[in-house]
């Protein structure tokens, strides 16, 4: 499974939104300090700059992906480094939900499954409400039918 | 983040102890709406002289113990105030009376603590409350013991007292802390815990204990001199180097150099002095350590609750081919104490052979049937890290995962796959170029873990699933042999019941979930 699309909207937001102040603001001030062919070069350079940052995005977008086994979760995500996690329910202590303030616009949230075990991230983001609750419940049931000891 | 994050925040996991705080109450006084669930499912509650059964069950900490845990605060103030009175004698008793005020308010909270401070063990919990503005009642489930340590500081042990410390996986450090007890009732209380720990009647008496090994001081203020001494003479050469090419550097130079001589010496003697007399026995209820010179430290692991091992060959020690062991116990690494108790990774071996360390090796993980034989990754992988690639190794059987890893000193984890937390696999752009792929297996706590670093990439991808599915069974076989309900309850409900789980498998996620689901787990 996949997060929601709204997850890439929210990113191509996020970078559309960076990408354009930062373009007005390195065009004003390269226009006041060194004149207006310098203002096009700079807000060239910084459209160019989202552009590259917007494919990113979607790659890193696209490539998270969680399955949920019988036994475990599997979460794979990253493009440059790319990191699979298989987290057994029976370990998980607690679960997640977190939807922040532009996570709340876009209506969807992250959940996180923590084990006693600091680096084993099994995170995903985007996902929509209900998936969330659905997710979040049943990992929570699964995690008590499954539970072990330290 | 802020929002709803908390509203939704399950908590279901180790829970290891549960706090509740009560603002403004005062000592003495809990009423019963405040107790917690567990209180009312005690042997003793439901009845109408519960509220005089509890107070009576109540224990204060040595009355001794103000002293103790402010004498250090209180010395120094009391040496600075001398210094000051001898050294400025006109204005000598202006600062004595301020001195005086310091003492009276460090000396006072001490005594306030103490008075407000009290503990008891009720049936399958430790219970510490204390604060006085603030009240602070801590649960800690007996079952869910992660170690017992004796701890006595110089001055604590002149006066006869010890100090109790309880560890719990959730746990921080200064939170299962009894300061002080005499060395007799800290000594009982500790076997009452651990035989209830193990499901036994607590008035059990300690049981007897075999010792292991003792490490020589000899070899202890070698270990811990060979690499202060290194640096010193690496500190002094550089010194002399220096004071030679500059014209009167030998004034710049002396007084750092001083500095760092004496910095040396402390290190190596704050080594030597803690694991003094360093002495690893086995009982039934678990791996104990004794050590210390002037404060000692008397740690007890429960074996079953060792979730890694780690052996450690420095540089400079492997002519004398010694190691040093140590073990992971679940919990928060709290700040480390001047003892270095308050640390999860506990050493059992500071310095020693590899026989040596071999046996307590079997002692610390008595599931292994023998070690897993390690391979090397592929020749390519020396591209990827052409410092590390002669240590570079892993393996693992159906009990065990072994890794080494390591530059300079050698480092060898072991970690049992039945305490494996998430299996994980990460390759980063030049893993993928050179076909590589690093497989981790994690154990509780931050940074434990077994790397198979720089596998072959498909050996990596199958390397994933064995050891997901190696760990359940080893985890299945592990909740069995404990005596708990298997880890997935028989669908048919034979008798998924177990109640109490005595070594806590049962009860580990037994918190809410959800109300919607809470109904099913019980049904």
């Amino acid at each position: 499974m996949r997060p929601s699309p709204r997850l890439w909207r929210m990113r191509c937001a996020e970078v559309i939104a960076a990408g354009g102040a930062l373009t007005v603001v390195a065009g004003t001030a390269a226009g006041l300090t060194l004149g207006g062919a310098a203002a096009v070069i700079a807000a060239a350079v910084a459209i160019a700059g989202s552009l590259a940052a917007i494919w990113f995005a979607r790659n890193r977008v696209r490539s998270w992906v969680y399955q949920e086994r019988d036994e475990d979760l599997i979460v794979e995500r990253g493009v440059l480094i790319q990191r699979l996690s298989v987290v057994p329910y029976g370990r998980m202590q607690f679960v997640d939900v977190t939807a922040g303030p532009i996570d709340r616009v876009f209506r969807v949230a992250t959940v996180k499954l923590h084990t006693a075990a600091a680096a084993s991230d099994a995170r995903i983001p985007g996902l929509e409400r209900d998936e969330a609750a659905r997710l979040r419940d049943r990992l929570a049931a699964l995690g008590e039918a499954k539970a072990a000891g330290l | 983040m802020p929002g709803p994050a908390d509203e939704v925040r399950h908590a279901a996991g180790t829970g290891a102890e549960r706090r509740i705080r009560r603002p403004g109450r005062r000592y003495g006084v809990p009423g019963a709406e405040d107790q917690p669930p567990e209180a009312s499912e005690a042997p003793q509650g439901r009845t109408p002289a519960r509220e005089a059964i509890k107070n009576a069950g109540w224990r204060r900490l040595h009355p001794l113990s103000p002293l103790v845990r402010s004498g250090r605060a209180v010395l120094a103030v009391l040496a600075l105030a001398g210094l000051s009175t001898s050294g400025l004698l006109g204005s000598g008793t202006g600062t004595r009376w301020w001195d005086l005020a310091l003492v009276a308010v460090v000396a006072g909270g001490a005594v306030i603590n103490w008075l407000v401070t009290r503990w008891k063990v009720d049936g399958v919990t430790l219970r510490i409350e204390t604060g006085l503005l603030r009240r602070d009642s801590r649960q800690l489930p007996i079952a869910r013991i992660q170690a017992v340590d004796l701890v006595r500081p110089f001055l604590a042990r002149m006066l006869g007292l010890a100090e109790l410390r309880v560890r719990l996986a959730g746990s921080g450090d200064a939170d299962g802390r009894l300061a002080y007890l005499t060395e007799p009732a800290a000594e009982t209380l500790r076997a009452r815990l651990l035989a209830a720990h193990h499901g036994l009647d607590p008035a059990t008496p300690e049981p007897a204990e075999r010792v292991i090994t003792s490490v020589p001081t000899g070899r202890l203020a070698g270990a811990a001199l060979l690499p202060a001494a290194l640096l010193a003479a690496v500190a002094v050469a550089a010194g002399a180097v220096t004071a030679s090419l500059v014209p009167g550097g030998l004034l710049a130079v002396g007084a750092p150099l001083a500095w760092w001589l004496i910095i040396c010496g402390m290190l190596a003697w704050r080594r030597v002095s803690t694991q003094y007399g360093f002495t690893v026995a086995v009982s039934p209820d678990g791996v104990r350590i004794r050590r210390g010179l002037l404060g000692t430290v008397a740690e007890t692991i429960p074996v079953p609750r060792i979730q890694a091992v780690r052996m450690i060959e420095p540089l400079l020690w492997r002519p004398l081919h010694w190691c040093h062991l140590e073990v992971d116990v679940a919990g928060h690494p709290g700040r480390d104490q001047p003892e270095g108790s308050g640390a999860v990774r506990k050493a059992l071996l500071p310095v020693g052979s590899q026989d040596e360390a071999r046996r307590l090796l079997a002692i610390a993980l008595p599931a292994a049937p023998g070690w897993p034989a390690v391979t090397k990754p592929p020749r390519r992988a020396r591209w990827k890290v052409p410092l590390s690639y002669h240590f570079l190794a892993a393996g693992h059987d159906g009990t065990l995962a072994v890794a080494v890893v390591g530059r300079l000193r050698r480092e060898t984890t072991w970690v049992p796959l039945a305490k494996a937390q998430s299996v994980r696999l990460v390759q980063g752009p030049l893993q993928r170029w050179l076909g590589l792929a690093t497989v981790q297996l994690d154990a509780a706590g931050k940074r434990v873990r077994a790397e198979f670093r720089e596998r072959r990439q498909e050996e990596a991808r199958s390397l994933v699933d064995e050891l997901a599915a190696l760990s359940r069974s080893a985890r299945r076989q592990a909740s069995l042999a404990a005596g708990g309900p298997p880890a997935p309850p028989p669908p048919n409900g034979a008798d998924p019941a177990a109640p109490g789980g005595h070594r806590g498998q049962a009860g580990q996620a037994a918190s809410v979930v959800s109300p919607v689901n809470a109904p099913q787990s019980e049904a």
